[in-house]
């Protein structure tokens, strides 16, 4: 239960004892709220036993009369205005003529309560002043999390951009001072670690433009239909020279020629980033599958490997952004972290989901499941 | 004592920068011992007394290298330990270890930012070692 002030400023007795007794047991409840909302109501007689209250209490609400003994409601809604505050401000006049309308309006009263007015209007009004007063409070919170979330992605991010840069001038510093002999080939292996950083950095530049792309807005007009054996083909394709080189053999197995319609480079990244993890994480003479199927309801794609496997206590964080499990055998493969986080995203895009099951060193599947009926959520 | 009298503890998770640290502090004269994590430190530390101990901050977890600095002085509190990371502009994490204060939260000796010069390093160690 959330309780909201209600600062109600009337020079009437009758008015302010009226709006506390009705919104004493009144409740707001919308089906999007997480909790329900009562109110506590303060009173005030004139504009500047009003501005003292709301200096002290800080009300979310003031319900405003504007023909007030001294100052009158225009000038304390100017007032507030002038604060920057959230407070909300309601006038209610039984005087509403088109100048003080226009001016409140402009002073950013969100409402007008013509007096008198009855319990089911007071009701009414703190209903609608409500909602807006959650949406302003949810909005404010999601910008605060989207900051940290921003803040935290970048700097994990120029750590990871700074990890490779220091690693290869390091070599090269080795290489300046001729610290392990004269000959260009004393230096094979700070040469080979090098190369092998700077391609992790490209990878990581890679990924970070798939992540950049996946976060901008959808457009409806490239969704088209898409056969996933064709998105198959085409990964495994991509991934072959690799695979050749890890002696890993990939291969697909259609049990259901499923279409979706879907944006075809949104596939292709859920497919390329699948198809070559289940390469890197492979062993020599290991074998990685594509095995597409769907049901009455989705199209389920698996990307089965006979590779290192995931301990169980690594899963739990394996789709967050710039998560790499470290371990003995994972020590010598280049990765940037982002993977599967932004196949996590884009899955969900297409509200589907996507699970791991493995055994270590027995091998890891990944299973992404699309719903056939699209409906893109950005 | 000479510097080959010294042996010097060194956690990075970074294979690349491990490998040529304890490159450059051989060259430089000094025994060394290389962990990789965080968790191949603590064991080092258990059952070894280094004379000198070089960690880096991020390893599996955010603040190792802060839970490295707090084990080596709870068990050995004359040695001396230097903090390196990369992330100090990113994070805001700033600490000068100047004042009494980040001292006595921070149980790092002095704290170095990573990609220092070999020869620079080696200055910071021998006057922690008084040498």
């Amino acid at each position: 239960m959330a309780v909201l002030k209600v600062l109600v400023v009337d020079d009437e007795p009758g008015i302010r004892s009226g709006v506390t007794r009705i919104l004493k047991s009144f409740q707001v409840n919308y089906p999007f709220m997480d909790e329900d909302y009562s109110y506590e109501v303060l009173e005030a007689a004139t504009g500047e036993e009003g501005i003292a209250i709301t200096e002290r209490e800080k009300p979310d609400i003031i319900l405003l009369d504007n023909k007030l003994p001294g100052m009158q409601g225009i000038e304390v809604l100017e007032y507030i205005r002038n604060r920057n505050s959230d407070t909300v401000v309601a006038m209610i006049t039984s005087y509403a003529s088109l100048d003080v309308a226009v001016k409140a309006h402009k002073f950013g009263a969100t409402d007008f309560i013509p007096k008198p007015f009855t319990p089911q209007e007071l009701k009414s009004s703190i209903e609608n002043i409500t909602k807006q007063q959650y949406l302003k409070r949810i909005t404010h919170k999601m910008n605060e999390e989207g900051r940290k979330i921003r803040y935290q992605f970048l700097s994990v991010l120029s750590h990871e951009l700074k990890a490779p840069l220091n690693a290869v001038e390091g070599y090269l510093r080795m290489m300046q001072e001729k610290q392990s002999g004269d000959l260009i080939e004393d230096y094979a292996i700070p040469v080979e670690r090098s190369l092998q950083r700077i391609q992790g950095m490209r990878n990581l530049i890679m990924d970070l433009l798939d992540f950049t792309k996946i976060r901008l807005e959808r457009k409806d007009e490239k969704i088209e239909e898409v056969h996933l054996s064709s998105i198959a083909s085409n990964a495994i394709v991509t991934v072959q020279p690799y695979a050749i080189q890890m002696e890993v053999s990939v291969l697909q197995i259609i049990k259901s020629d499923a279409v979706l319609m879907a944006d075809p480079t949104d596939l292709e990244i859920i497919f390329n980033n699948l198809v070559s993890n289940s390469v890197k994480y492979n062993k020599p003479g290991g074998k990685a599958e594509i095995i597409i199927d769907e049901d009455e309801k989705d199209v389920i794609v698996s990307f089965t490997d006979t590779g290192i496997g995931i301990k169980e206590a690594d899963r739990e964080n394996l789709f967050s952004e710039f998560v790499r499990i470290k371990n003995e055998k994972t020590r010598n493969i280049t990765g940037s972290g982002l993977g599967l986080s932004i196949v996590k995203k884009v899955v969900e895009l297409y509200n589907g989901t996507i699970t791991v099951d493995s055994v270590p060193d027995i091998g890891t599947t990944f299973t992404v499941r699309l719903p056939k009926k699209v409906k893109i959520t950005s | 004592m000479r510097k080959s009298d010294y042996t010097i503890l060194v956690a990075d998770d970074d294979p690349d920068y491990l490998f040529q640290t304890i490159s450059n502090l051989s060259r430089a004269g000094y025994k060394t011992v290389a962990a990789e994590s965080q968790a191949e430190a603590e064991a080092v530390i258990t059952r070894f007394r280094p004379s000198l101990a070089i960690f880096d901050l991020m390893m599996e977890n955010d603040d190792s290298g802060f839970i490295l600095c707090y084990k080596i002085k709870r068990k050995y509190p004359d040695v001396p330990v230097i903090l390196a990371t990369a992330v100090a502009h990113e994070t805001g994490i700033s600490f000068s270890l100047d004042s009494e204060a980040e001292k006595s939260w921070i149980r790092a000796d002095i704290y170095l930012e990573k990609g220092i010069r070999a020869e620079q390093l080696d200055q910071e160690i021998m006057k922690l070692l008084k040498i």
